[in-house]
């Protein structure tokens, strides 16, 4: 019961300030309603059952995604300045793609996911599981992926360093 | 009428309630991208698409694969990978401002200087 009133709640929150953050005329504003999206899909996270990726998204996402969109918006906008949208007959082209989309994979939803259905209990993943999942080399361990991810962001620290430097 | 929201809201909730919430989220992300003309804000959009995409990892593995650990993790390494990107792409988007001391994709018809 509790569980239902607190996913519709977020469910709200989501679509509603998804919604919100591609149609509001301030950058700064879309930005912080991106943040509460994230936020609720931590709360989705959370609600599941999965504690860790709840702390992720907070921390990954809420907390260093945001701050970096922050500087660049204040970096690349004069304060107060409305931002220009796309001529109208793109924006109703956009509007039309994505309804029509939104129509069609909900049609293929709501038939055929029926099919697929199984009830689960809900349960919680430990921490420690997923450490050694994380940290193994056998089959369904993840430590190549891993170090390919810490390779990755070493190049993308460097690359944006070359990118991003004065000359 | 009250029987029917007294089985609406018993059990857990159906894998089809968050499959329409990340729809919904991925499909805003789609109209952004297509009708916005700043950089930052198509970043916005694609940031809302790979959220909806990780909330579909997580649920399926929660719901169908309950076992499991495959969903979680393309989900945190979806995470990290989105990190990186937008680092990147920021960096190329203050460039830009540098260079043209504007964000939006219609003056960027040449990219050489």
């Amino acid at each position: 019961m509790a569980e239902q009133i607190i996913f519709y709640i977020l469910a709200v929150i989501i679509a509603v300030f998804s919604i919100m953050a591609v149609t509001s005329k301030h950058i700064i504003r879309s930005a912080t309603y991106l943040l509460f999206v994230l936020l609720g899909t931590a709360g989705l996270y959370l609600l599941l059952g999965y504690h860790y990726l709840f702390g992720v998204q907070i921390a990954v996402y809420a907390g260093g995604i945001m701050v970096l969109f922050i500087f660049a918006i204040l970096l690349t906008n004069r304060p107060g300045e409305k931002v220009e949208l796309e001529r109208k007959d793109r924006r109703l082209v956009a509007g039309i793609t994505s309804l029509v989309g939104l129509a069609f994979c909900g049609h293929i939803i709501y038939w055929n996911i029926s099919k697929v259905y199984t009830y689960i209990v809900p349960a919680e993943l430990k921490v420690q599981d997923i450490g050694h999942t994380l940290m193994g080399t056998n089959k369904y361990q993840y430590l190549l992926p891993f170090e390919f991810i810490s390779i990755l962001l070493l190049a993308c620290i460097v690359g944006s360093l070359l990118i991003a430097r004065k000359r | 009428m009250g029987d029917l929201f007294l089985n609406f809201m018993s059990g857990t909730v159906p894998i089809e309630a968050y499959i329409g919430v990340s729809l919904i989220m991925f499909f805003a992300g789609v109209y952004g991208f297509l009708s916005r003309k700043s950089l930052i804000m198509i970043l916005v959009s694609v940031e809302l698409m790979i959220n909806a995409a990780d909330i579909n990892f997580v649920v399926f593995n929660r719901y169908l694969y309950p076992g499991q650990m495959e969903g979680f993790f393309f989900a945190l390494f979806t995470i990290a990978i989105a990190a990186c990107e937008t680092a990147v792409a920021i960096a190329i988007i203050i460039n830009i401002y540098r260079n043209w001391t504007s964000v939006e994709v219609g003056n960027l018809d040449e990219m050489k200087e």
